[in-house]
């Protein structure tokens, strides 16, 4: 058994938390009041090598393990949800479908400019009325002569409408029993971005529904094999289970973090909070759920990052890390009384932020629903 | 131009220190940290390579332990690293350091050495003066603003009025302000290569130092609590009486 991290990990770690702290701490609750997507700062995240952990040297990345990635999202969720969750998507959503099943040609055209963060991809699955059922997709899109034309809506697609989006990858039926996946790009007459959404958290993180009316693409721009849509965005989404658990582990800290400074400082009755039961367990337990949550992510990618089967692991990882980081966001505010309940609290924008947590890239239901088969269970 | 950035692994700042009963010496753990002051340094380094197509070795006289510290400082962009670890070297003072990183940097070869102004652990604040003794070679102290000329770097020199604009031939030894330059921050792409740059480990022996420290360490006393301020009660004329305390720690 070996539990610590290796040396590189320890440097990622420490460089995106002193970047996370100067960077985006003092900034965050002002983009958080303003609903504003920071293109500059994603562009810094980008130089800094953040969206490239993972990819190939030959695209520009560093080629390094998943383990990372989670780390780099780890730090950023601590001071900024929405921030940890532009990596997130940029990498699990945006640079790995192409990475993975894109030709040479398309990862040529669009990588390099991805990798380096200068620009971002959005990955259009969820629509008004296929969300965890999929396969209930009804966008359409059909050929005519060498394009594809292409009908329908899509919905919450992150990083999908800002100045530096590139592109868009969606799913759509291409066929009565065919779902492929294919490459948009940003511009394209006939896709439309719709205004930002107003969300209850996550301000600051960019997403859009999208609508298709007639775009037209090239024929080239399906992505991988014709009829693979629903086999890759299930292998996307297994992925992205563990970095999104690994964003929780990120809140949960923070949580802590906050919670146990406060518990110190703040005085009742003439004595620091702290040294009252009613606060003192309720800490205790933010640190149980912190480090149980940490074990199971990073058991899971390192699962991952050695080649070994790893759905159940990610999808226990990312049902006890979200359901820890909503639970622990809501005794945090609690510690913190009316305080918490103050916008300028850290601990209040995290429990806006921390709900999504249980329903993107999967809902908790259907993570249950993942480890009840995977058990065996006759479940439908 | 090939430029020396001598650096210190220090322990983490953000933990209280220890120091050991015996001799006074602060008590090292394995996992050290670079000295915030020494980023700086390597920083304004790496811009001078990149402005002359230079090369930037660290040097480092460290204990033996983890690298941590040194690796930071690859990751930013240092192309290797002289690491002096000797068991000998334990309590060093600042002389017995210079003469130690003076004689490394010739052995290697230099135009330039570059330091911090004091360090956050030590702070004795005469490495370079020292250093540039030993070398005889020209000091150029609280440095900013520093550019490569021909043969020459060009800085200012930070003074408690104002600043002077020094230039000096090379090869010379320059101690950086700490605010000097932003740090970098290192790359993902740096970290994954610092760990295959080369760092080379030598000893005192090797590089003909005898290491004799002249200083011991009597005593150590805890820092005095701070005293109360003074109040200035407000009788309409306050004012001339803060302008006349302000004079005279000479801030206006």
């Amino acid at each position: 058994m070996e539990f610590d991290f290796t040396d590189e990990q320890t440097a990622v770690r420490a460089m995106v938390r002193e970047f996370a702290q100067n960077r985006i701490a003092p900034q965050a609750e002002q983009w958080d009041m303003d609903h504003h997507f920071p293109v500059d700062i994603v562009t810094e995240m980008g130089e800094l090598g953040l969206f490239g952990i993972t990819a190939d040297e030959e695209w520009g990345g560093a080629g390094a393990d998943f383990t990372s990635l989670c780390i780099a999202i780890e730090e950023l969720g601590r001071v900024d949800q929405s921030m940890a969750i532009t990596l997130e998507a940029g990498v699990g959503l945006g640079i790995n479908p192409i990475h993975e099943f894109g030709s040479d040609e398309q990862k040529q055209q669009w990588l390099p400019d991805l990798v380096a963060g200068r620009t971002l991809a959005g990955f259009g699955l969820t629509e008004p009325d296929a969300g965890s059922d999929a396969g209930a997709t009804a966008t359409r899109a059909e050929l005519d002569g060498d394009e594809w034309v292409i009908n329908g809506s899509k919905a919450f697609i992150t990083n999908s409408g800002a100045t530096n989006t590139s592109l868009v990858t969606i799913t759509a039926r291409t066929g009565p029993d065919e779902i492929s996946t294919i490459i948009v790009p940003s511009g394209t007459e006939g896709f439309i971005v719709e205004p930002a959404y107003r969300k209850m958290g996550w301000h600051a993180s960019d997403t859009h529904g999208l609508t298709f009316v007639d775009a037209r693409v090239p024929k080239e721009n399906l992505l991988g094999e014709r009829g693979r849509g629903f086999h890759q965005f299930l292998s996307t989404l297994d992925d992205g289970r563990i970095a999104i658990a690994a964003l929780a582990v990120g809140v949960l800290q923070a949580c802590l973090d906050e919670s146990l400074a406060y518990a110190k400082e703040r005085t009742s009755f003439g004595k620091p909070i702290g040294s009252y039961q009613a606060i003192a367990f309720k800490i205790a337990d933010l640190q149980m759920m912190t480090e149980a949550a940490r074990l199971l992510v990073y058991r899971a990618a390192w699962l991952k990052d050695t080649g070994k089967q790893f759905k159940q692991e990610a999808a226990i990882a990312k049902l006890y890390a979200t359901e820890s980081a909503v639970s622990a966001t809501r005794e945090a505010t609690q510690i913190f009384g009316g305080y918490g309940f103050m916008d300028e609290t850290l601990v209040a924008r995290h429990y806006r932020d921390a709900k999504i947590l249980e329903i993107g890239e999967g809902t908790s239901e259907v993570q249950r629903l993942v480890i009840s088969r995977g058990l065996g269970l006759p479940i439908r | 131009m090939n430029i020396a950035v001598c650096v210190k692994q220090i322990p983490d700042p953000a933990t209280p220190y220890e120091l050991d009963a015996e001799n006074h010496w602060v008590i090292r753990p394995n996992d050290q940290v670079l000295d915030d002051t020494d980023r700086v340094g390597v920083e304004v380094g790496l811009q001078l390579a990149e402005a002359t197509e230079g090369t930037v070795t660290l040097f480092s006289m460290s204990p033996s332990g983890s690298l941590q510290g040194i690796r930071q400082a690859l990751a930013m962009g240092a192309d290797k690293a002289v690491l002096i670890d000797d068991e000998s070297l334990k309590g060093s003072d600042a002389l017995t350091t210079a003469r130690i990183l003076s004689a490394a940097v010739k052995r290697e070869g230099y135009d330039l050495v570059i330091t911090g102004t004091e360090s956050t652990d030590g702070f004795t604040g005469v490495v370079p003066q020292m250093m540039s003794e030993i070398l005889d070679v020209p000091c150029l102290s609280f440095a900013r603003n520093v550019e490569a000329g021909d043969g020459t770097v060009t800085i200012e020199r930070q003074t408690t009025t104002g600043y002077e604009t020094v230039t000096s031939a090379l090869p010379a030894v320059l101690a950086v302000t700490a605010g000097a330059e932003e740090p970098r921050y290192p790359t993902f792409k740096g970290i994954m290569q610092a760990k295959s740059k080369p760092v080379d480990t030598t000893t005192a022996a090797e590089l003909g130092v005898d290491p004799v420290s002249s200083q011991t360490i009597t005593a150590v006393d805890p820092v005095a609590a701070r005293a109360a301020g003074d109040v200035v009660e407000d009788d309409g004329e306050a004012y001339l009486k803060i302008v006349e305390l302000l004079e005279q720690v000479k801030v206006i």
